[in-house]
């Protein structure tokens, strides 16, 4: 070939695109499925991880300490704890302090009848010097007699890890499914294009035409589904996102479920979505149209 | 040119077509391959344009030796010839100039190529007021005119043509292999295969007969009894 006429392949992957319409709507509708579920969970995993990291940043835990202590034993137990490996700053916060700290963020909501005890107890406000080494630390302190319980927050971030593996596991599973039923609606609408225009392909075979001048057009118009469903994808997903993150800011108002600004995610976003819109077009209409270039 | 040597086809369902045909055709020559239907001439016609490849034997056109030709090398092999059907294979949504640029987009011509070359064939065929006409306006004589233009645009060394006149009738069919042959002395090689025995014996040219897969006889400017 002397040259390689794009305007050419476009307009003719546009132009069978509406030449059989339904299974175009289709492929793109399949496309924004799968795009949506996987812009989903990753979008999911993205604030899971933020969460995660923000946690991990507080590299400080609460030890309560046993109620029958006196402030010498206190005292005695304070040294103890900062003479461990690992254990930066130590401070002491009575009951007292504690309970009038915890209230000053609740003013309204008069749950301060519902305290769970251990917000009544005393306690050490402990530092993590290495952040790696948090649990190690934690359970040390907690082993020290006088220590009844503690509170960290690295725990919880353990117990994220744990969902956001499941839920990236999950993720995997459906956007393999999908990407598959994908493949195969595009690679169906590649077929019937191909098998409406065989004649054609038989007369650009006979002239002389390459397997890829052939081919370009269809891979044109599954690239144009591809990224289609890509743009569609992209805004449903802004909306929905936009409609969670709203609804969870009303309802639960708890900071650690506040999710990230769409703004700041909406350009990965979209690359990605139109990557694996692309991907998946391109490569189903090339896989259908194979047979047909045969003679 | 044309070089078939020992050329045996047999097809998947054991169907025996050619049985060791032994043929040359020089650049510039004109040649009927005529035969009784079901003899192998259309089988012939393929295996030169790299369609089917044969069992055993050689196979050389153009300058291409299509028993170890690579797949990427047998569009090119195709552009040195010019094919034409019985049933002409005329995109019907394409009027006759875009049917030509079809073709000619093919092989990448440029536009400025395909406005030079397309009003040169079309008056070489005798179609020069029809560009703009779609096929299904146009009698037989002038659609197989159509798919004349088409294998000449690219411009061909050779035109391969498979039964050109069979849905003619007897005046256009005259016409359309007078022009074969005027094509012929322009210069581009020529192999017309027909079964139509007096049409043939008004051109005093090659004839090649075949019967049953194998050559019976191959002489010049003879007459061709069944
Ligand atoms: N694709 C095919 N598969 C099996 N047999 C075939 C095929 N094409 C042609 N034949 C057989 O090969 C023989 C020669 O056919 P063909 O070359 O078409 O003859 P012609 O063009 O001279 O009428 C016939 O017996 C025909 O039935
Ligand atoms: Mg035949």
């Amino acid at each position: 070939m002397r040259r390689f006429n794009l305007g050419y392949f476009i307009k003719e992957g546009f132009t069978s695109i509406f030449s059989h319409g339904l299974m175009s709507f289709a492929a793109v509708c399949m496309i924004v499925a799968c795009l949506i579920i996987m812009g989903s969970f990753s979008l999911l995993a993205v604030n899971v991880d933020g969460m995660l990291s923000q946690l991990e940043e507080e590299n400080e835990f609460l030890a309560f300490i046993d109620e029958d202590y006196t402030e010498s034993q206190i005292s005695a137990l304070m040294e103890q704890v900062r003479r461990l490996d690992n254990v930066g700053e130590v401070k002491y916060i009575t009951r007292a302090q504690a309970k009038a700290d915890y209230l000053k963020g609740h003013e309204t909501e008069g749950l301060y009848v519902n305290l769970p005890d251990e917000v009544l107890r005393d306690r050490l406000s402990i530092h993590v010097v290495d952040l790696e080494r948090f649990t190690e630390t934690v359970e040390a302190v907690y082993a020290l007699p006088g220590v009844v319980n503690y509170r960290a927050a690295g725990e919880v971030a353990e117990g994220f890890v744990a969902v956001r593996n499941a839920v990236t596991a999950l993720a995997w599973v459906l956007i393999g499914i999908l990407a598959a039923v994908s493949l195969f609606i595009i690679s169906n609408t590649t077929r019937l294009a191909a098998f409406a225009r065989r004649e054609e392909i038989a007369i650009m075979k006979m002239c002389g035409a390459t397997d890829g001048f052939v081919r370009w057009p269809f891979i044109v118009e599954g690239l144009i589904l591809g990224l289609m469903g890509a743009i569609v994808a992209f805004f449903l997903q802004w909306a929905v996102y936009t409609a969670v993150s709203g609804a969870l800011l009303k309802n639960g108002g708890s900071n650690l479920f506040t999710l990230m600004d769409f703004k700041l995610l909406w350009k990965r976003v979209l690359m990605i979505f139109l990557a694996s819109g692309a991907a998946i077009g391109a490569l189903g209409s090339g896989f259908a149209i194979r047979k047909f270039l045969q003679v | 040119m044309i070089r078939l040597i020992d050329v045996h086809k047999e097809y998947d369902n054991g169907t025996k077509a050619l049985k060791g045909i032994n043929l040359r055709i020089d650049d510039g020559e004109f040649a009927f391959l005529v035969g009784p239907s079901g003899s192998g001439k259309s089988t012939i016609i393929k295996l030169l344009t790299g369609e089917i490849s044969a069992s055993q034997g050689r196979v050389i056109v153009n300058g291409y030796n299509l028993n170890n030709i690579r797949r990427w090398q047998i569009p090119h092999m195709r552009r040195t010839l010019g094919i034409i059907f019985q049933d002409f294979r005329l995109i019907e949504k394409k009027t006759v100039q875009g049917n030509l640029e079809f073709a000619m987009r093919t092989v990448g011509a440029s536009g400025r190529e395909m406005r030079k070359r397309i009003p040169y064939v079309l008056d070489l065929v005798g179609l020069d007021s029809k560009g703009d006409a779609y096929p299904n306006e146009m009698s037989g004589g002038e659609q197989q005119r159509v798919a004349i233009a088409r294998a000449l645009v690219n411009n061909p060394k050779m035109i391969i043509a498979d039964e050109p006149t069979g849905n003619l009738d007897p005046r256009r069919s005259l016409e359309i292999m007078t022009l074969l042959e005027r094509i012929n002395a322009m210069g581009t090689t020529m192999l017309v295969v027909t079964h139509e025995r007096d049409l043939v014996n008004r051109f005093s040219k090659r004839v090649v007969a075949i019967k049953d897969g194998e050559l019976i006889r191959d002489g010049q400017g003879g007459y061709y009894r069944a």
